[in-house]
């Protein structure tokens, strides 16, 4: 078995509101191989950034709480990290994209300063080293006349340009780990194509290990050797991702792979629904998340809430139930 | 063309331009050229797709047949009926046939209104039920759109996206319209609440024979939901066609990029695609290029290209696009 990079283990964070507490996540735990990519899909408030914000002690603190697990980062507890450390673990080895470029872009400082201050912090490049290494991150992120360019302020980029910068800001110093949150949603097609396109290039050739977020399955498809499926703050499904599209074991993931029409026509007639809503996260559930939506629903689901166990090498599910048979697993 | 009883909608030459002020003077220093003369029809039963990129126009195109805009230019034929010339008062009459439903759930209904009274304005509004009346047809509709008629107290934040979306259909289908504008009915929406939302849209097409025009940036839910399907860029159409014809033969070299760059849910048929990656980024409205609008970003643009726009044409039956290099 190939060296894991980042090795999760029983994550937990909360956050407290007005309304109660929110169980945000609730005992996940995976794996990042050695330049490897790691889809991780799942609905809107399923969890999916709270997991990463949470490993790099991002969450802010009233109102979130870490309140178990452990994240290590070649063999060292990232959450038990001083901060100092930590912070300089997150400029130079592990780098993360957030989803909106605008609010992780500083709008008064030009694009070249805001490359150039972290070559200058983190690997101790001259002003002039880091002009040089600035330009040519811009160059290689696809963006023509890099070094006049250098001298524009966010506002002069257009959504998909800013996005490329953001990219090339998390590679400026050689990542080992790239932890990007849904970069691609805000964009058009095209512009997505664009980007996904620089991604499998850079990827190629810094060989990073990439965990890349998204609700989109097709985006997964197109990009990810392995695949985490979230719901209600648990990991439900894992497996690699030609396994997962082909052999789908969690009837949640059934239901949102057979909910998608698809843009190639092989999917027809009416379109699957998994009726009922998203669970609120009020309590932490003592059954099956996934049991008030779910078609294979048997009595054991409502009274535990089942563990992420293998199904065969490389696949994991979380459900009482195997939905090949409909017996019991 | 189609015999003209089938037309529902008929759409000509229509533009919207949104004036630019600047200065003390609040003089006009240019326009957006959101809509830049579209023309189609709508087919009576049918499913009309119009999708394209964020702000090429589609929304505008649907607001200014709802005449919510007062379009620069061009007609908008309902039912043989030119919408432009009328008066306020027939096109009041003329808007109970004429529904929109909208992108965002969370936006678009009145927080400080009950389930009851959103999904009943129409009715008092224009003057069509009264009283108890309005209470029964209001339960009936709740129940239309697979939403509990006891729920009709209550107020637009004790529902989830999927449940609000309902009730804007409810809404929209209150005065039983046969034309609905979907305007990005589903993008706000979670993935498993989006077929919810899909396949009552289809059953109450096939109940009530309602036409739709369906904006959409999805394009795989909109071949999906589609008889034909417009393809918009930076305000024109580009290409028309039956939704097979579209997917499977496009025409159009935007459309074929376009197409091209749709992530597909499957690993397998995600290997042996060809993407073909465009250059750049969509132009400014404002200042859209000369000729042919994509012609910045077109693998296989000419001279011609840049000289003149390309007249949008049926090259084959049914099956229209506006490209000086499609023969
Ligand atoms: N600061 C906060 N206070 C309270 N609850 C929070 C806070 N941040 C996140 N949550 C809650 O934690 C849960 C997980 O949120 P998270 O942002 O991880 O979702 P996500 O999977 O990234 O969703 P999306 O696809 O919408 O980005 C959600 O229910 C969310 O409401
Ligand atoms: N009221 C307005 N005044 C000025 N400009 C406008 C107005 N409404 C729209 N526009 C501009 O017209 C263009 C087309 O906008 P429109 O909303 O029709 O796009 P769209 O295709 O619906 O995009 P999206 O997919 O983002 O909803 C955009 O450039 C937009 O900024
Ligand atoms: S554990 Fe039970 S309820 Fe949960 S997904 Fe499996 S079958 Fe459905
Ligand atoms: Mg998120
Ligand atoms: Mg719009």
């Amino acid at each position: 078995m190939p060296d894991l990079l980042l090795d999760i283990k029983g994550l937990e964070t909360q956050f407290k509101t007005p309304d109660g507490i929110v169980h945000a996540v609730n005992g996940v735990s995976f794996g990042l191989k050695e330049g490897e990519t790691l889809g991780v899909v799942g609905e809107s408030g399923c969890g999916k950034s709270v997991t990463m914000l949470s490993i790099l002690g991002l969450i802010a603190s009233p109102p979130g709480k870490v309140v178990a697990g452990e994240a290590l980062f070649f063999g060292q507890d990232l959450l038990k990290m001083p901060n100092e450390k930590l912070r300089h673990v997150r400029g130079a080895q592990i780098a993360m994209i957030f989803q909106d470029p605008m609010t992780s872009l500083n709008p008064v400082l030009t694009i070249g300063r805001q490359l150039e201050e972290p070559l200058m912090i983190h690997i101790d490049m001259t002003k002039n080293q880091a002009r040089e290494r600035a330009a040519e991150l811009l160059s290689m992120v696809g963006i023509p006349n890099a070094k006049d360019r250098l001298n524009d302020y966010p506002h002069q980029y257009s959504g998909g340009m800013r996005q490329r910068v953001m990219i090339a800001m998390a590679l400026s110093c050689s990542p080992q780990v790239l932890i990007a949150d849904e970069p691609t949603t805000a964009l058009d097609v095209t512009i997505q194509a664009q980007i996904m396109d620089l991604v499998k290039r850079l990827r190629s050739e810094l060989g990073m290990a990439i965990v890349w977020i998204t609700h989109d399955l097709g985006v997964v498809a197109g990009l990810a050797q392995r695949v985490l499926v979230m719901y209600g703050g648990f990991i439900i499904e894992e497996a690699s991702v030609n396994d997962l599209f082909a052999n789908p074991s969690h009837p949640y993931t059934i239901g949102l792979i057979g909910s998608l029409p698809r843009v190639d026509g092989k999917q027809q007639g009416r379109l699957y629904s998994i009726e009922g809503q998203p669970p609120v996260l009020y309590q932490k559930p003592q059954s099956c998340p996934f049991a008030p939506r779910c078609k294979w629903v048997m009595e054991r689901c409502w009274k535990e809430n089942p563990l992420l166990i293998p199904i065969s090498d490389e696949h994991r599910v979380a459900c009482w139930v195997d939905v090949k048979t409909g017996r019991p697993r | 063309m189609s015999n003209d009883s089938d037309v529902l909608l008929k759409v000509v030459d229509l533009k919207m331009h949104f004036p630019i002020y600047r200065g003390v003077f609040q003089r006009q220093v240019g326009a957006v050229h959101a809509v830049d003369g579209v023309s189609f029809d709508v087919k009576r039963g049918e499913t009309l797709g119009l999708v394209g990129e964020s702000g090429c126009g589609k929304s505008t195109t649907g607001r200014a047949i709802l005449q919510l805009y007062k379009p620069t230019a061009g007609e908008i034929f309902f039912e043989g009926t030119n919408l432009i010339t009328l008066k306020r008062e027939e096109m009041r009459w003329m808007r109970r046939q004429m529904q929109m439903i909208f992108q965002d759930p969370y936006a678009s209904l009145n927080p400080r209104m009950t389930v009851s009274e959103i999904v009943g304005e129409p009715l008092s509004v224009h003057n069509v039920a009264a009283g108890k009346e309005i209470q029964e047809r209001v339960a009936h509709l709740l129940e239309l759109v697979g939403l509990n008629p006891s729920f009709a107290g209550r107020y637009p934040h004790e529902f989830s996206g999927g449940q609000r979306q309902r009730i804007g259909v409810a809404r929209a289908l209150a005065l039983q319209p046969s034309f609905i504008i979907c305007d990005e009915p589903i993008s706000a929406l979670d993935v498993s609440i989006q077929a919810q939302v899909v396949n009552l849209l289809e059953d109450l097409q096939e109940q009530f024979n309602l036409t739709y025009l369906f904006i959409a940036h999805d394009l795989s839910m909109v071949r999906h939901i589609s008889k034909r399907v417009a393809v918009m860029y930076l305000g024109v159409i580009m290409e028309l066609a039956n939704r097979d014809d579209l997917y499977l033969e496009p025409l159009h070299p935007y459309t074929q990029a376009l197409l091209s760059a749709v992530p597909i849910p499957d690993p397998l048929a995600d290997v042996n695609r060809t993407r073909i990656i465009l250059e750049g980024d969509v132009p400014s409205p404002v200042n859209p290029p000369s000729g042919c609008r994509f012609r910045t970003r077109c693998p296989i643009a000419d001279k011609i290209c840049a000289e003149s726009r390309p007249e949008f044409r049926e090259v084959r039956v049914g099956h229209f696009v506006a490209c000086h290099m499609v023969s």
